[in-house]
């Protein structure tokens, strides 16, 4: 999803003009972000965007906010998430791989990681996440299926999962089914898969 | 029933009564900030509390269908402590946000000069931020606490209409319903109020700007005494306009004064129970 679209589907929010007054201010008084950054869901709505799959008016009008900035990016994605509820923080965790920031804001994923909050453990596994060293993206992968976070939600999941994954995964499922419970099936597919994939162990 | 606790410490409580509250048809509640049982020493301590309750706390909520609002303060007891005084520089940031309906629990636990300056300060900044007011009265020297309280709230110049003045009792009821602002009781299993005696002050002061709550906080405490006080009601004569009036729309169009009330997409509708005529909570009990 590129900045653009995401505007292009914003097109038929209820006050699309506060929106323009709000990413023009942004480009030139970086500061203002602070209070249209909250005001964004109130201003925008929380309604799924029917052009942009996957999308609500406040995640799209937040991360818009955040590319409009003229620089500090890192800077403000930082303060915004830390000071956010966690709606913004899920829209900072959405902003991060359309920002020039590099690996600035892995420590934003640790954060959202540690939380047992579902939305923001989702929102930490989109693209961004290419920066996750592996083992921790596989723990943050194994967490979604512990709390039932479904895995359409993890970028790049198949061509990143690997045999470590698989043994942790398998090993879940041994413990899950000790108990007489089962895996969520979108993980138990995804383990079938990797176990085909992988060579067997002699 | 249809439930909207209008001041609930649920920080204070288990995930088990969320689930407890549902079935009992609580579907919105407000956590209004305030202490924490072991006094805090830092504003940072602070600031993680308001996060929880802008986060965690409606994360923990929303698993039992339960929407969660909050009010952000500084409260009264810990603005005597000058170690906590400088959250008073961090509150306009969380006055931002959605879910954020009021400033409060804000007022006097034991009537001293910087409880003053506290009150007065954040009643300024409910007006500044255009949002209402939840005023808490002292539990030592009531009546006098109260008069005091009405002043100071008079005197800020913001609307009597945007303020609720909480955990009233039969001493304190008249001077506040004369005041025009809103009425708050804390319903205790054996304290503050209890459903008997709130049935009675219903009676006598009728059911507008009467606003019921469970408070539930560090003490013994039950979230489901607003249910047991609609029952109450049910019990002495009232109908279920009336219940649905005091535990549902009156706090609504309290908070909803914030402009921030989003309850879309709650199962709230009400349908009539075949056998009884009752309304029942469409999901709920």
């Amino acid at each position: 999803m590129t900045p653009d679209s995401l505007r292009a589907a914003l097109g038929g929010v209820p006050d699309p003009d506060w929106l323009d007054t709000a990413l023009r201010r942004v480009a030139t008084e970086p500061t203002a972000i602070t209070r249209l950054f909250s005001a964004a869901g109130r201003r925008c709505g929380r309604g799924a965007l029917p052009d942009a799959p996957g999308w609500t008016a406040d995640d799209a009008a937040r991360v818009l906010l955040l590319t409009a900035l003229p620089g500090d990016h890192a800077t403000y994605a930082a303060s915004l998430y830390q000071h956010g509820d966690a709606a913004e923080r899920r829209a900072v965790l959405r902003a991060l791989p359309l920002l020039p920031i590099g690996a600035a804001g892995v420590p934003l994923l640790h954060d959202a990681i540690r939380t047992n909050d579902t939305r923001l453990v989702a929102a930490a596994l989109g693209p961004y996440a290419r920066h996750l060293d592996p083992a921790a993206w596989r723990q943050a992968v194994l967490k979604c299926v512990f709390s039932g976070v479904p895995l359409a939600a993890v970028a790049d999941l198949d061509t990143r999962a690997d045999g470590e994954l698989a043994a942790m995964l398998a090993a879940l499922a041994a413990e899950r089914h000790a108990a007489g419970r089962d895996l969520p099936a979108d993980a138990t597919d995804l383990l079938d898969r990797l176990t085909a994939a992988l060579p067997r162990e002699a | 029933m249809r439930i909207f606790d209008p001041h609930i410490h649920m920080t204070s409580r288990t995930t088990d009564d969320y689930e407890r509250m549902a079935a009992a048809g609580v579907r919105a509640v407000v956590e209004p900030s305030f202490w924490l049982g072991q006094p805090r020493t830092s504003a940072a301590s602070f600031t993680d509390y308001f996060d929880s309750l802008i986060g965690w706390e409606p994360f923990r909520a929303g698993q039992f269908g339960v929407r969660h609002f909050a009010t952000v303060a500084l409260n009264p007891k810990e603005a005597n402590d000058p170690r906590c005084r400088p959250v008073l520089d961090l509150l306009p940031r969380y006055l931002d946000k959605d879910a954020v309906v009021a400033v409060g629990e804000i007022g006097y636990d034991s009537m001293t000069p910087e409880e003053d300056e506290a009150f007065a300060a954040q009643l300024a900044l409910a007006v500044a931020y255009d949002l209402p007011a939840l005023v808490h009265t002292p539990h030592r020297d009531k009546a006098r606490g109260c008069e005091r309280t009405l002043a100071v709230v008079a005197e800020s110049g913001i609307d009597a209409g945007r303020v609720v003045v909480d955990h009233l009792n039969e001493v304190t009821v008249k001077l506040v319903r004369d005041s025009g602002c809103w009425l708050g009781f804390s319903i205790y299993p054996d304290t503050k109020m209890t459903p008997e005696r709130m049935v009675e002050l219903l009676r006598e002061y009728g059911t507008e700007r009467m606003l019921v709550n469970s408070a539930a906080d560090w003490g013994r405490s039950d979230p489901l005494l607003t249910r047991a006080t609609g029952e109450a009601m049910l019990s002495a004569g009232f109908s279920d306009d009336d219940v649905d009036q005091v535990l549902w729309r009156n706090p609504v169009e309290f908070y909803g004064q914030s402009g921030r009330l989003d309850l879309s997409d709650l199962d709230v509708a009400e349908k009539v129970d075949p056998q009884t005529g009752n309304s029942i909570l469409r999901g709920g009990s």
